[in-house]
């Protein structure tokens, strides 16, 4: 039996199941917010063109629109003004295969449950590596909070001085970049830097670091409880949108089955 | 003395709501020339250049001095009653609808005699006071208050609650919590006697102590509504258009630039979006119920629409020509508004403010305009059934130059 056979014979009888990480792309769901004066990023809107009626009697579909960093979505390099002048930077040039890959998950759900500004240290992932693990080159990092299954304020979380979200520190973002050449972030929370990134050094290191070495970012995912420290495979592929920065998408995970 | 207005009972489920009627609409072309006051609150009549008299009713050349440089100028209000009657029933459908009604002959003090609907407390060949209006079918009429005011109940007369659009006992809809107009505005509007105010908030998630007070005001409630988003419009819509007597369209979303800045598309499409688009996606979602609500009763009916512009909607700013392009957006989509809402008897208020006294205009010198000062505005203009008005001295000059000469506004505005 060939592989692909034994992966569709799999996801028939359960030994790998899908799991879906994605947010559902609602105009209600919280997005990134920047100052009044800067560019802001379109929420989304669905706007109907015709449901069975007058404007197409036979047929329902909606206008949709939204900045390509809305909802679950993908960085590409080029988001980040240190990712600019590298190839393949862009969603409809980068390459196919990091679409699907291996993900480490650290669950750091109870010390993001205590203090909704964890900070995500070298300490931290060493530690975890110590129960499960060096993390393998070309691994997507997932870094679980809890923060997915959350909504409106308190998942924005927003107070006068921004966001207070977990998120990893500047060490930590630049051992899983430069000592562990990882593929990818991703986290639950609006953005892959902690909510109060602007005020680390560099600013918001996580777009920082990863993208300026060519890697790329997930956030708004939820539902990664379902994800067992290793072993899963990420299915992440955006949009194919002309020199796009990024893109809202369905991730969707592989996740070996078995006996609940 | 009038007899005080009580709160109207709940809606009988079992009856048929009354469809809206409008008083007959016909005027003669020049009649109409009566709407420049009776629209702004102004008393102004026809006057002859000519020989200094005013003149009505309105007419093509001075009877008097057969001059033909007639304008329409503001006049002195008294006058004394001269004789009334009282019409009990008529054949006309909308005025059989309503209560029987005292008119009255009036010599006012600028020289004219005129018809006009009269107060309830109006003494017998007593002085009056005399007001441009526009009925439920945006037509002028005269109407008579005592001159010597002051008795209890007075805004209770039912002819002239149907001349106007007061709050008392209404509901009421402000679509933007955020606009600093909210604030103040729903306080003022549970003054007048609004009976709930509910307030429209989008992105809820976002905090903004603004909002939070609002939502602490004993008769708030507060509703999520992104004008951005016609599926939370029409959601609110299913909710409230059945029981919102005034909806208050509060919209702001000024952002600064002229039209070489960076990025002043998208800017544009956003700021048009919550602007002209918001007030379409209102209107679509709510005029038709709105429409169909004008003349079920006369206590709790469907009474009037209220859109906070700023004075820019009728001129261009270089400073902030996005703004100003949305706001005249919007301006065009509420005169039509007017005409479609007026078949079912609902009034089309807009009113007209300066650079607001808030953040986005920290860099402009005063006169600025209080958020508190626009409120007042509105609930003036809705207590006294003005379509256009203008708040504070700096929007009453601009309306003043206006008039007088559109190119020298345009120019001032290259100024900022």
């Amino acid at each position: 039996m060939d592989i692909l056979t034994r992966l569709a014979s799999s996801l028939t009888d359960g030994a790998v199941r899908l799991v879906d990480l994605t947010r559902t792309l609602s105009p209600d769901d919280p997005t990134i917010i920047m100052p009044p004066e800067f560019g802001q990023s379109w929420p989304v809107k669905i706007e109907r063109i015709s449901r069975y009626d007058g404007n197409g009697p036979a047929w329902y579909w909606n206008n949709i629109s939204f900045g390509e960093h809305t909802g679950t979505h993908f960085d590409a390099p080029v988001h980040w003004v240190t990712g600019r002048d590298l190839p393949n930077n862009t969603v409809d040039t980068m390459p196919l295969a990091p679409m699907l890959a291996p993900v480490c998950v650290i669950d750091c759900t109870a010390e993001a449950e205590a203090d909704a500004d964890f900070l995500l240290t070298r300490d931290h992932i060493l530690a975890w590596e110590a129960q499960h693990g060096k993390i393998p080159a070309g691994n997507w990092v997932f870094m679980r909070t809890g923060w997915g299954n959350k909504t409106g304020a308190a998942y924005a979380n927003l107070d006068a001085e921004g966001a207070h979200t977990p998120g990893p520190d500047a060490d930590a973002i630049r051992f899983l970049v430069e000592e562990r050449d990882i593929l990818g972030f991703g986290t639950e929370t609006i953005g892959t830097d902690w909510g109060q990134g602007g005020h680390l050094t560099p600013p918001f290191p996580a777009h920082h670091y990863l993208h300026g070495a060519g890697k790329y970012g997930l956030q708004c995912l939820t539902g990664l409880e379902a994800l067992p420290p290793t072993g899963a495979m990420i299915l992440a592929a955006p949009l194919k949108i002309l020199a796009g920065s990024g893109s809202p998408l369905r991730v969707v995970a592989l996740v070996p089955g078995g006996p609940d | 003395m009038t007899r005080e207005l009580l709160p109207p009972s709940k809606k009988n489920p079992l009856e048929r709501s009354q469809v809206p009627l409008r008083p007959p609409a016909a005027r003669s072309a020049p009649t109409l020339g009566l709407l420049i006051g009776a629209t702004q609150g102004r008393f102004a009549l026809q006057h002859c250049d000519g020989c200094g008299r005013f003149l009505y009713p309105v007419r093509d050349v001075c009877p008097d001095c057969l001059g033909q440089r007639l304008s329409f100028q503001d006049a002195p209000r008294g006058g004394v009653l001269l004789s009334e009657t009282t019409i009990d029933i008529t054949a006309d459908p909308y005025f059989r609808r309503q209560p029987a009604q005292r008119q009255g002959l009036v010599q006012a003090d600028c020289g004219v005699t005129m018809i006009a609907l009269l107060h309830r407390d109006c003494p017998a060949e007593g002085r009056v006071r005399l007001s441009l209006m526009t009925d439920r079918a945006g037509m002028p009429v005269v109407f008579a208050h005592p001159e010597t005011g002051g008795a209890p109940h007075m805004e209770d007369d039912p002819d002239w609650r149907e001349l106007t659009a007061q709050p008392k006992f209404r509901r009421v809809l402000i679509t933007d919590g955020r606009s600093p107009v909210a604030e103040p505005l729903a306080r003022q509007l549970l003054k007048a006697g609004a009976q709930e105010v509910f307030v429209g908030v989008a992105d809820r998630w976002k905090p903004a102590p603004g909002v939070d007070a609002l939502g602490g005001i004993e008769g708030v409630t507060l509703c999520d509504l992104d004008l951005r988003d016609e599926r939370s419009v029409t959601g609110l819509a299913a909710d409230l258009a059945g029981k919102t007597d005034i909806l208050i369209n509060s919209a702001y979303h000024f952002r600064p630039g002229g039209l070489f800045d960076a990025g002043q598309v998208l800017r544009a499409k956003d700021t048009l979006d919550i602007c002209a688009l918001g007030l379409l996606r209102l209107a679509q979602a709510f005029g038709p119920a709105l429409m169909g609500r004008g003349g079920d009763g006369t206590t709790r009916n469907a009474a009037a629409w209220v859109n906070v512009l700023s004075i820019w909607a009728q001129t261009g700013r270089p400073a902030s020509a996005i703004f100003a392009a949305a706001q005249a957006a919007e301006l065009s989509l509420a005169q039509s508004l007017r005409g479609e809402l007026a078949q079912g008897g609902v009034r089309v208020m807009n009113v007209f403010a300066g650079a607001l006294e808030d953040e986005w205009f920290e860099d402009l010198p005063p006169p600025k305009t209080a958020p508190a000062a626009v409120a007042r505005t509105v609930v003036t203009a809705l207590e006294q059934g003005i379509e256009d008005s203008y708040v504070g001295p700096d929007a009453e000059e601009f309306r003043a130059r206006m008039a007088r000469n559109p190119k020298e506004v345009e120019r001032l505005m290259w100024q900022g």
